[in-house]
């Protein structure tokens, strides 16, 4: 593997583990509490994410030598605001059940912080292609984020999972999981479950150092 | 001859006997009567709640501890007191699994979220109850009626619900005992949704007619007389709550006979009682100024009356002492105590300066002149 690919793969991965949206730079809490009921809609919200931000982040990334500097966040917005369009109408045309449970934060994805700061952030700064796989990391590591909240709350909230029922008939629901109260519970639970991986992970780090430096 | 030994350290030099651990103790001594009369109450399934509940504090409070994430010991009680408190106010059918994530919650929210004991900013057990009424809203309103035959060999079905399972319908099987549905509701649902008003004597010991109430006031305010009478609680705090309410309850009862019940009503249905002299003295949460406390008790009794008259809740002793936790350190910042030696009326005089010099302090020589107060010249207006 050359040293270019090796690079282009961490700024892949780095948006799924090492700066997750929603779990290390706990960016985009909008839709992540309010959409994450069910898998189906964690999953449809966090598709329709990645397809924007990698097709905005692309055109932003072409479009970067030509932007002035002035305009850049109102070029942007243009930009992002078209593929929310697209984004839009397919799922109204696939699923109007989905599109009426995700409601307004379809539309609301332009103003999404994360799109718009990966824009400012990476693709204007660089070619297209590096631009959009980064971009195509955190998409991937947000939809992961809204999975995460997802499964817990359907499973705990209905029972179910993707819709299947998990417990049989005589499940009982934990209403307070469909509610918001429950979307901050379960966000805080693992927004406490990576901050403590990754404390271990330093701890592991320091006690090598430590015993290298021992060691010579 | 020995050379005599100075040991020099900070204050507090003298420390009095009561520690965190003897007071917690003794609350739970005086929690056990009334346990004891929940059971009597309520049979085999009062006691398996209470036992399952007080288990899961302490299990959530050992790993908590264990992780070294939380302040306090295991052995402190406080979690058995979360545990007891925990299980008294909720119904004694409610399924032993939904309990355990009441306990579990309790501590886990209520208490090593914040660090641990002395740190929570909320009672510990009203966080789990919280929960638990926000996850479960049916089965935590679903009581049975006290002192039924069997109670002690045969458990309400409902408690012995498999783990994320649906309890056993209640009603159906009071139906069997030749019991109505209503027999279940508590005095203040009774109230509320049918506008029957139980008698107040009745209520305060709970003995008679198969009431669905949980432990008698009376025996309540005997165990917290005890503690009051030990200092192992401030007698304040109570005393408002009960004033306040009753004040409130009467003024509106005065308004309104027809539309609002008697005051005594109010006092000593649900968990006003238990609330005022168990929850809402919880040391952590609460003011520690004197005036902060009258004013937090009376907050806590006024949002009660308020709650359980004007919203769809039939309860709300939980909500409001949860209301006032949250706002006493707010009441506590607004009520410090004036410093000795300032009356009350006087200000402190500002940009005064008392200048400290021998002359000054000792007066007893002759020739000494206690020297003028001097105040710097007041600052020349822009």
């Amino acid at each position: 593997m050359n040293p270019n690919a090796a690079r282009t793969w961490d700024e892949f991965m780095e948006g799924i583990w090492h700066q997750n949206p929603v779990f290390v730079m706990v960016l985009g809490m909008c839709p992540t509490l309010a959409v994450t009921v069910s898998v189906v809609n964690a999953l449809s919200m966090g598709l329709a994410t990645l397809f924007v931000l990698v097709c905005s982040c692309g055109l932003v990334s072409l479009m970067r030598n030509i932007t002035p500097k002035e305009v850049r966040i109102a070029v942007y917005i243009v930009i992002i605001a078209t593929f929310v369009t697209v984004v839009d109408y397919a799922i109204q045309a696939i699923s109007l059940k989905l599109y009426d449970a995700l409601g307004a934060f379809i539309q609301l994805i332009v103003v999404n912080c994360i799109i718009l700061g990966r824009a400012e952030a990476h693709a204007a700064k660089n070619p297209p292609l590096p631009a959009m796989i980064n971009a195509a990391g955190m998409g991937i590591g947000f939809t992961i984020g809204l999975l995460a909240l997802g499964v817990v709350r359907e499973v705990l909230g209905a029972g179910t999972l993707l819709g299947v029922p998990l417990f049989g008939a005589s499940f009982q629901p934990w209403v307070i999981m469909v509610l918001p109260p429950g979307g901050f519970f379960v966000l805080g639970a693992w927004l406490l479950f990576f901050s403590w991986l990754a404390r271990r992970k330093l701890r592991k780090q320091q006690a090598k150092l430590v015993e290298a430096t021992q060691n010579a | 001859m020995t050379t005599p030994l100075i040991e020099i350290r900070s204050a507090p030099h003298v420390q009095g006997p009561k520690s965190v651990e003897t007071i917690m103790r003794h609350v739970v001594y005086s929690l056990l009567p009334i346990c004891a009369f929940y059971v009597f109450q309520y049979g085999i399934s009062a006691l398996a709640s209470i036992a399952v509940v007080t288990a899961a504090c302490l299990l959530a409070e050992r790993f908590f501890v264990g992780t070294g994430t939380q302040a306090g010991r295991l052995s402190d009680y406080s979690a058995v007191i979360t545990g007891l408190l925990l299980a008294l106010t909720l119904p004694p059918g409610f399924p032993l699994w939904m309990g355990a994530v009441a306990g579990l919650v309790a501590i886990a929210l209520g208490k090593a979220l914040f660090g641990g004991i002395g740190f929570n900013v909320f009672n510990p057990a009203l966080v789990g109850r919280a929960f638990v009424q926000a996850a479960f809203p049916t089965a935590i309103a679903t009581y049975t009626p006290s002192f039924l035959a069997g109670r002690f060999t045969e458990f309400i079905p409902s408690s012995l619900a498999w783990p994320l399972m649906v309890p056993a319908d209640a009603a159906a099987w009071l139906k069997a005992k030749n019991l109505d549905a209503l027999a279940g509701a508590t005095p203040l649902a009774k109230w509320k949704f049918d506008g029957v008003v139980a008698n107040a004597i009745d209520l305060l010991t709970s003995i008679s007619g198969n009431m669905a109430v949980g432990p008698a006031p009376v025996l309540i305010l005997l165990c917290g007389a005890y503690l009051a009478l030990r200092r192992f609680m401030d007698w304040r705090i109570p005393l408002a709550i009960i004033g306040s309410a009753a004040l409130t309850a009467w003024l509106l009862y005065a308004f309104d006979a027809l539309r609002y019940p008697n005051p005594f009503f109010m006092l000593f249905s649900g968990g006003l009682i238990l609330g005022a002299v168990y929850m809402a003295t919880d040391m952590a949460t609460s003011p520690v100024t004197p005036k902060g406390m009258w004013v937090y008790g009376a907050l806590i009794g006024l949002l009660t009356v308020v709650i359980r008259y004007y919203s769809g809740l039939p309860e709300g002793v939980m909500y409001a002492i949860l209301i006032a936790n949250a706002a006493s350190p707010l009441i506590e910042k607004v009520t410090q105590p004036v410093p000795f030696g300032r009356g009350v009326l006087d200000r402190a005089r500002k940009r005064a300066t008392y200048p400290l010099n021998p002359g000054y302090i000792s007066r007893e020589e002759a020739s000494a002149v206690t020297p003028k107060k001097r105040f710097l010249p007041n600052k020349p207006k822009k």
